[in-house]
Order: structure tokens, then C-alpha cells, then sequence
């Protein structure tokens, strides 16, 4: 194998190990990752030779779409709610910092399956009244056209499947906001400086100097987010939200065949963790290399 | 130099602290049109703050500061119009680490100047060539020596066509072999009659360069000479002291 030939090749003509050779003797072979690949080609074997498993992961199977959707779409918002409240967070205006401080604050004070809860069942319940009161309202000094439209919004007009991505997405731009700080921040202030002497203005220098560093310092930990985001998708199962989780408790639930259906549970979303962890890696890597 | 001529750059009774430590205190100082201002002393002596205030990256907290005329005090909203005209040049060169050479030059000009992407790149050819390092068009900042570095900072603000530049201490962070190579570029623009003022703690540039000399300690000026007299004749206790101290070895 081309990493142990490297190996067994002394480069160093006294004997000692150079910095980088060390580095190498100590990077295992992935052996961890063959065992959980074991694993999961276990799991898929039994559902090819057991009817019953084989029946678990086709009912199961069917909420693989919805976890994925739901992830993806309130992974996209919370990047964008993230990059706004990151700017925010390190804004000239006191307003501004204030306001993003407080958000990322409290809701990273509280828990995730809390938060689900209050911003699908009592946020998002209450925007719709306030909405729909203020459409009467406009309705009443004659503006019918917006007016009408506002006040058609009933608290049942916005799916379970909606909170969810909402309740996720908003709890999740705060953490990306705390990553999107970091990477600003973790751009020396010497590049605002040099911009702005050459007369770009703060905002220019932000988008064209600061943030293009800055997000490429925080790719890998943005990937490491929605891995994370993936698991919490599970979450949403409490809104009733037909994801695997959720088909999963249901199946097993009627059923009674709760090794089954917890086991193909586990592996989907391994598998699913896995296959974004190695892109996340490669991204990295690409990235290390390109810096050289 | 002509004192008839309007400065280029006026400082008025000029303080700024920083909460309760003074860094300068109560400067004034004229910069005329193709000038060589040189500002010396030990560090701490508030003389890179001085600096950082002609171009507004520092707010005094008191006096006034003129470039060409116009005061910065009362022209803050329209300061990146005026940041324009003034280049300056850092220690650490910040590069923007994302971009190649050429793009490090072309950016303000096409964000802050408008001038066409073709028109740009003709342009960071240009002082590339004037520089030296015109082969280096494609690298990015990573891949050039700290020398080459400093050398593309220096065009980047070159290529804004600045009336006057800024210098702070462009050479300090320099291996002792790269300090050569920027310093020729910056004699050429003395010799191009280009207003320069410089931080500097190289002695020798500064008595070649300079027009003027001033030795600041404690945020105040101490001397303010030419510099065969700043060297030769250095009129007070302090200057002749900081002298011996780095014009020993």
C-alpha cells in the first residue's frame, strides 16, 4: 500500500522521524470505519434473508424523503438566518449586535425538543392569529386586496411539515450564527483595515475581503452542523411528522417488532451521517491542500 | 520644497487616547506636495497611531487632520471617497489571503473606482512591472516571500493613484535579506515625487529618503529636523540617546 511504503522509507538520513513522517505513523488505518461498515452491510444482508426486517425497512424506508427534505430545507434557511445574525452579531451598530445577541442566547438556552414544541404549537399559532387579526383590521380601513389574503391564514393553513423545517431552522441559525461570528472573526483584522484604507466601505469590504475568507474557514464546521441537523431531524417525529423516526415508533409500535425497527432505524441514519461525514472530510481535505 | 504650496497633509494639535493611555498628545505637523516625511522613535512612542490618523483608521480625540485641504472631521461621511486618494501601506502587508496578485490590485479598483475589469487588470500590470514581480501576477499571497508581499501591497496602493502614501513600518516584518527589495521600490517613488509619509526604524533609508525627520517619543514630538542635521547634530538629550542606542552595533 502506497501509505506504507512511505512508511518503511526513511527519509531523514540520521534516523529521526521528520515532523511529517510522524504525522503519518500516526494515522491509523480506518479500521473504525470498516467495522461500521461491517455493520451496515450486516444490517442490509438481514433485510435481504429476514422477511421481517425486509418488511420493517420497507415501511420505514418511506420516510427517508422527508427526512431529507426537511433537513436540507431547514438547513439552507438556518445557513442563511446564520449569516445574517453572524454579521449581526459583529455589526458597528449596538441595535443590530444587541438584537443578534439575544436571539443566539436564548435559544441556545434551550433545548432543542422544547424549542420544537413552543415555536410549532405557540409562535407559530400565534403569528397566524396576530396575521389574520391584522387582516381584518386592513380589511376594515378598506385595503380588501391584502386585507382578504391576511385574513384567510388560519393557524390549519400551515402544516406540521412547515413547523418542523421552522423550528429547526430556527434553532439551528443560531448555532450557524455563532459559526459565522468565529469565521468573521477569525479573519485578522489587518484585511478590514487594508480595505477599508483603500476606501471600501464596511459592507464592501465585509462581502468582498472578510466573509469570502471567513466562510471558507468555517466550511467544515457548517458541515459538521447539518451532519447534526440530521440527527435533530428525528425530533420533529413529536410534531407527528411521517419522518423515519416517526414511521419507525409507529411501526414498531403496532407491530411489536421493535428490534427490527429500531435496528434499520440506526442504520439509516448511520448511513446517512456517514456518507455527509466522508463528503465533509473530503471538503476539508481539498481545502488543506489548496492552502499549501 | 515650496512652503507657498498648500499641504498635502495637515495635522493640527492632534491627541488621541486609547481610555486612559494618551498615545499622542497635542501634534501638529505639515506635509507638502511631494514630501518625505520620515517619523521615527521606540515603540510605544504613539508614532504608527499618528499615522493611522491621517487616513481616519484612527480617530483622534482631539485636534484636526487636513489631506489636501479637506478635514476629516467634518468630511467622515464621504470617507471612503476620500481613503481613495490616500495609499497605504501596512507591516503585516495584509494581502487579502483569497485572492491571486493581480486580483488583490484590481479589487478596489473595480469596487471603489468603477474601473472595467480589462482597464483593472491593465493597470496591476502595470505597478506589477513597476514593482518588480510582474511574473507573480497569478500567485496567491501565500506562495510569495514576505519581500514579494510587501512589494504587491506597495502596488495595490499604487494602482488607486494616490496622492500621498503611508508607510508603517513596512519593512519590520521583513527577513533581514527581503528589507533590500522594498525599500528600492520606495526610493524609486521618492525619486518619482510621489509625498510619502513613513514609519520606519531604518535608519539609513531615512537619512537617504527623507526631507524631514521627526523623532517622536512619548506621543509628543521631540526634534523635527532635516536629516543631515536629525543625524549629525541631533539637538536633544533624547534623540541622541535613542541614536546611540540603535546606531551602536
Amino acid at each position: 500500500m502506497a501509505v506504507n511504503d512511505r512508511l518503511v522509507t526513511p527519509k531523514n538520513k540520521n534516523g529521526l522521524q521528520s515532523a511529517d513522517e510522524m504525522q503519518l505513523t500516526k494515522k491509523d488505518f480506518p479500521w473504525w470505519m470498516v467495522a461500521i461498515g461491517v455493520i451496515i452491510a450486516a444490517t442490509f444482508w438481514l433485510i435481504q434473508v429476514s422477511p421481517d426486517f425486509k418488511d420493517a425497512f420497507e415501511i420505514i424506508r418511506a420516510g427517508l424523503g422527508v427526512t431529507i427534505t426537511t433537513t436540507i430545507c431547514a438547513y439552507s434557511i438556518a445557513v442563511l438566518i446564520g449569516l445574517v445574525v453572524g454579521l449581526g452579531r459583529v455589526s458597528e451598530s449596538v441595535v443590530w449586535r444587541n438584537i443578534s445577541t439575544i436571539y443566539v442566547e436564548v435559544i441556545r438556552g434551550i433545548p432543542l425538543l422544547v424549542l420544537i414544541f413552543f415555536i410549532a404549537l405557540v409562535l407559530i399559532p400565534g403569528l397566524t392569529t396576530a396575521l389574520s387579526a391584522l387582516g381584518s383590521l386592513l380589511t376594515d380601513i378598506g385595503l380588501e386586496g391584502i386585507g382578504a389574503k391576511l385574513a384567510a391564514i388560519e393557524n390549519k393553513s400551515i402544516p406540521m411539515n412547515a413547523r418542523a423545517i421552522i423550528s429547526l431552522a430556527i434553532t439551528y441559525g443560531a448555532f450557524s450564527a455563532e459559526i459565522f461570528r468565529a469565521g468573521i472573526q477569525s479573519v485578522s483584522k489587518g484585511q478590514m483595515e487594508a480595505a477599508r484604507s483603500q476606501g471600501m466601505s464596511h459592507w464592501q469590504a465585509m462581502r468582498h475581503v472578510i466573509l469570502p475568507q471567513a466562510i471558507r474557514n468555517v466550511l467544515p464546521a457548517l458541515g459538521n452542523d447539518l451532519i447534526s441537523m440530521l440527527k435533530d431531524s428525528s425530533l420533529v417525529s413529536i410534531l407527528a411528522v411521517r419522518d423515519i423516526t416517526q414511521i419507525a415508533r409507529l411501526y414498531a409500535g403496532h407491530s411489536f417488532r421493535f428490534a427490527q425497527a429500531y435496528s434499520i432505524l440506526c442504520v439509516l441514519y448511520l448511513t446517512l451521517t456517514l456518507v455527509l461525514s466522508l463528503i465533509v472530510k473530503l471538503i476539508e481535505r481539498k481545502m488543506s491542500n489548496e492552502r499549501k | 520644497m515650496n512652503e507657498n504650496n498648500a499641504p498635502m497633509i495637515e495635522v493640527k494639535n492632534l491627541s488621541k487616547s486609547f481610555g486612559t493611555l494618551e498615545a499622542v498628545h497635542g501634534i501638529s505637523l505639515k506635509v507638502f506636495p511631494k514630501q518625505v516625511l520620515v517619523i521615527i522613535g521606540p515603540s510605544g512612542s504613539g508614532k504608527s497611531t499618528l499615522l493611522r490618523t491621517m487616513n481616519w483608521l484612527e480617530q483622534p480625540t482631539e485636534g484636526e487632520v487636513f489631506v489636501d485641504g479637506i478635514s476629516l472631521w467634518e468630511n467622515q461621511y464621504r470617507i471612503n471617497d476620500i481613503r481613495s486618494n490616500i495609499g497605504m501601506v501596512f507591516q503585516n502587508f495584509n494581502l487579502y489571503g483569497h485572492l491571486t496578485v493581480t486580483e488583490n490590485i484590481t479589487l478596489a479598483l473595480r469596487i471603489v473606482k468603477k474601473i472595467k475589469k480589462e482597464d483593472a487588470q491593465r493597470i496591476a500590470m502595470q505597478q506589477l512591472m513597476k514593482v518588480g514581480i510582474a511574473d507573480k501576477a497569478d500567485y496567491y499571497p501565500s506562495q510569495l516571500s514576505g519581500g514579494q508581499q510587501q512589494r504587491v501591497a506597495i502596488a495595490r496602493a499604487l494602482a488607486m493613484e494616490p496622492k500621498v502614501m503611508l508607510f508603517d513600518e513596512p519593512t519590520s516584518a521583513l527577513d533581514p535579506e527581503m528589507i533590500k527589495e522594498v525599500l528600492d521600490v520606495m526610493q524609486l517613488l521618492v525619486k518619482e515625487g510621489m509625498t510619502m509619509v513613513i514609519v520606519t526604524h531604518e535608519m539609513g533609508f531615512a537619512k537617504a529618503a527623507a526631507d524631514e525627520i521627526i523623532f517622536m517619543d512619548m506621543g509628543k514630538i521631540v526634534e523635527r529636523a532635516a536629516p543631515e542635521v536629525f543625524f549629525e547634530h541631533p539637538a536633544c538629550e533624547r534623540t541622541q540617546q535613542f541614536l546611540s542606542q540603535i546606531l551602536k552595533h
